[in-house]
């Protein structure tokens, strides 16, 4: 059994390391994607049955592109998460049942009520939460990667955003400013096709990523359906950007599977692009050829389906959080700071037993 | 204690705080070499170098949204708007991002932003403006506005010290014509606590940044009467006790704000009179603000719209009779 892909040829970092994934890392790959996926069923599920306030939104499709660029990540580096990536909340630490309890809107959940759907994160593993406005994390994460350089730490920030942000005037300030300063940041730039029912035609004259290069850096396309190619394209700017080299706007071509939320039919999408996109399923393949080149992707599955399960389970016992929690916490009374997310890929491992 | 302009305190109060703490640091458009428009920050970039004076671009929400980040990374970010008007640029940042994410994520967002507010100066509809209303409207900030350099400087430092994001309304009219002394060194003035600014029995007039000065000053000699004027200092936290303890002292009360009168400070503070001393009162709660209009540019034009200390006389003199 291989235990490094062959493609592309190994890069170096900045330290002199190869970039490469073992077996148990493209096993935690696969296995990432189908925790988001199982999770993000199992909330439909519990919405279909009432028991998730509002609307829901998922990133079916999508898996590859927040799943193969979180692993790219240390503990110490940090993310600013976009509504449809939850494999980057997975692999930074948050547990499914906490996901599913803050769809619920329970006291368990990552903002105990406070903050619904997929608007959450948890800071003591290294990550801000997204609001609504997009855009609007890709500032901030442009300013934890400001601490970072004026720290002189070998850190990198990483942000997801959808192509539609690409129109938002905050686009334009990240990206300026992320050049200007040579920010260790990396911008995950997810082109699901549709920002909500608007076509890509409609959202911009020139494909986004080109805009990279004049904003001094450089923009790269990858096939945010493949989640090798993803990790090595996220590998290579994150490493980039932790040796001082700047950031990067990475590309991953990808379509958003569901509606935008629960409510949505996709009536505007044609039929012959669902086609297109379901035989390009980023989780199919890849355990078609994990399978292929000899892993039990079946013991995968069952772990995944076990521990979501069990996860459930806890989910659904969590209470409904109090009327009177409603009006705390508006104001701190200290300083709690980011803490360090989980970091599964080989490399770190691998770093922390050296260290 | 040497005496000092409301413009050197900040500056004082601010280099301070950057000696004191490496983690905090400004950020603002010409704040390095050319030293602020308003020279605030003369001097900092050759004491503190580019890293820690920050000439950003021309860009408000790019100032307050990477200012959330390096404040969630553990520093203290103070911005420097040019001019308060510009918030409105940054108010995303500010209102959903900054002022929110205590209450959604337990995260703490230390950070300063520095708003050099105000009229009188011929600075028309988009130099001039007093927006502190706004951000009483967004649970999250704090918001502060001092009207003497002692209070510029001790607030300043609380407020970088606090760990929630303040809004810092410095009034430009103050900059270089307040004058006090002002002890040397770090000190705080605590957020949320009023300043009687003189004593009084027969009146209060509540106000806060440049008008306290004004109000002192229209209000010295008024036929005899003893007027109360009470510094809010602390919009946000308000410091109900104090405003509630003047009216029960004098009974008759005016709220004086240079910012314009619907639903701003001066509306909250006569609703919170109203329902909270309603039988202390005697005579109607009075407001004496600027009226809903922008700031036009014209002299004769802004005066006829900022207070002017004739409206502070009449207003009490009206209610002193009642």
């Amino acid at each position: 059994m291989a235990t490094t892909t062959a493609r592309p040829a190994a890069i170096e970092d900045g330290g002199g390391a190869s970039v490469d994934l073992t077996g148990d890392d493209r096993r935690a790959l696969l296995r990432y994607m189908l925790l988001m996926r199982a999770t993000e069923e199992r909330a439909l599920t519990l919405y279909r049955q009432g028991k998730v306030p509002g609307s829901f939104y998922d990133g079916r499709g999508q898996e590859a592109v927040s799943v193969g660029a979180a692993f790219t990540l240390g503990p110490r580096d940090r993310t600013c998460i976009l509504h449809r990536d939850l494999g980057a909340h997975l692999i930074r630490g948050v547990k499914p049942g906490r996901v599913l309890a803050q769809m619920m809107g329970r006291a368990g959940g990552v903002t105990a009520g406070k903050d619904g759907n997929m608007h959450f994160a948890d800071h003591q593993l290294g990550c801000v939460g997204m609001v609504s406005m997009l855009p609007d994390m890709a500032l901030v994460t442009c300013g934890l990667a400001i601490a970072f350089q004026m720290r002189r730490e070998p850190r990198v920030a990483m942000t997801w955003f959808g192509e539609g942000s690409t129109a938002n005037g905050q686009w334009h300030e990240a990206m300026n400013v992320a050049g200007i300063r040579k920010l260790p940041v990396v911008f995950i730039l997810e082109n699901n096709q549709f920002a909500y029912s608007t076509p890509n035609d409609h959202e911009f004259a020139v494909d986004p990523v080109k805009r990279a290069e004049v904003y001094g850096f450089p923009g790269v396309k990858v096939d945010g359906n493949d989640v090798e190619a993803v990790f090595f394209a996220a590998a290579q700017a994150v490493e980039r950007a932790r040796s001082g080299g700047g950031p990067t706007l990475i590309e991953a071509e990808t379509m958003r599977m569901h509606g935008h939320g629960a409510h949505d039919d996709m009536s505007y999408v044609p039929k012959e692009m669902v086609e297109h996109w379901t035989a390009r399923d980023p989780i199919d393949n890849y355990e078609r050829k994990l399978r292929e080149e000899g892993f039990d992707t079946d013991e995968i599955r069952e772990s995944v389906k076990g521990e979501l399960d069990a996860e459930t389970e806890w989910a659904l016992a969590q209470p409904m959080p109090e009327p009177h929690t409603a009006l705390e916490g508006v104001f701190a009374t200290e300083d709690p700071v980011l803490g360090d997310g989980n970091a599964p890929w080989s490399r770190w491992q691998r770093e922390a037993a050296n260290a | 204690m040497p005496e000092i302009t409301y413009l050197q305190a900040i500056s004082d109060g601010l280099r301070e705080e950057m000696r004191h703490d490496e983690s905090v640091f400004c950020l603002g458009e010409d704040i390095g070499a050319f030293g602020g428009a308003f020279k605030v920050t003369d001097g900092f970039i050759e004491e503190f170098g580019a890293d820690r004076v920050w000439d950003t671009p021309l860009a408000e929400n790019a100032i307050i949204g990477t200012a959330v980040g390096a404040a969630a990374e553990g520093l203290r970010p103070v911005c420097e708007m040019q001019f308060a008007d510009f918030i409105s640029c940054g108010f995303d940042q500010l209102v959903n991002v900054a002022a929110k994410m205590h209450y959604r994520q337990g995260l703490a967002v230390p950070m300063t932003v520095r708003l050099p507010s105000g009229g009188g100066f011929s600075g028309g509809p988009f130099h001039s403006q007093n927006p502190e209303a706004w951000f009483l409207q967004s649970p999250g900030l704090k918001v502060v506005a001092p009207s003497t350099p002692e209070d510029a400087k001790g607030l300043l430092s609380a407020a970088i010290r606090d760990p929630n994001p303040v809004v810092y309304l410095e009034h430009k009219h103050l900059y270089r014509r307040a004058k006090g002394e002002v002890a040397e060194g770090r000190f705080e003035i605590p957020l949320g606590e009023a300043r009687v600014a003189r004593e009084g029995t027969d009146l209060s007039v509540i106000t806060y940044g440049a008008m306290v000065q004004l109000a002192l000053d229209a209000t010295e000699d008024l036929d005899g009467a003893s007027v109360e004027v009470l510094d809010l200092r602390s919009l946000v936290p308000l410091d109900t006790g104090a405003i509630l303890e003047s009216v029960r002292k004098t009974s008759k009360v005016v709220v004086l704000h240079e910012a314009t009168r619907s639903c701003g400070v001066g509306a909250e503070v006569s609703a919170l009179i109203a329902q909270e001393a309603f039988e202390d009162l005697d005579g109607p709660v009075v407001r004496v603000t600027a009226p809903d209009t922008p700031v036009p540019f014209s002299p004769p034009l802004e005066r006829a719209v900022l207070p002017q200390p004739d409206d502070v006389r009449r207003a009490c003199l009206e209610l002193l009779a009642y």
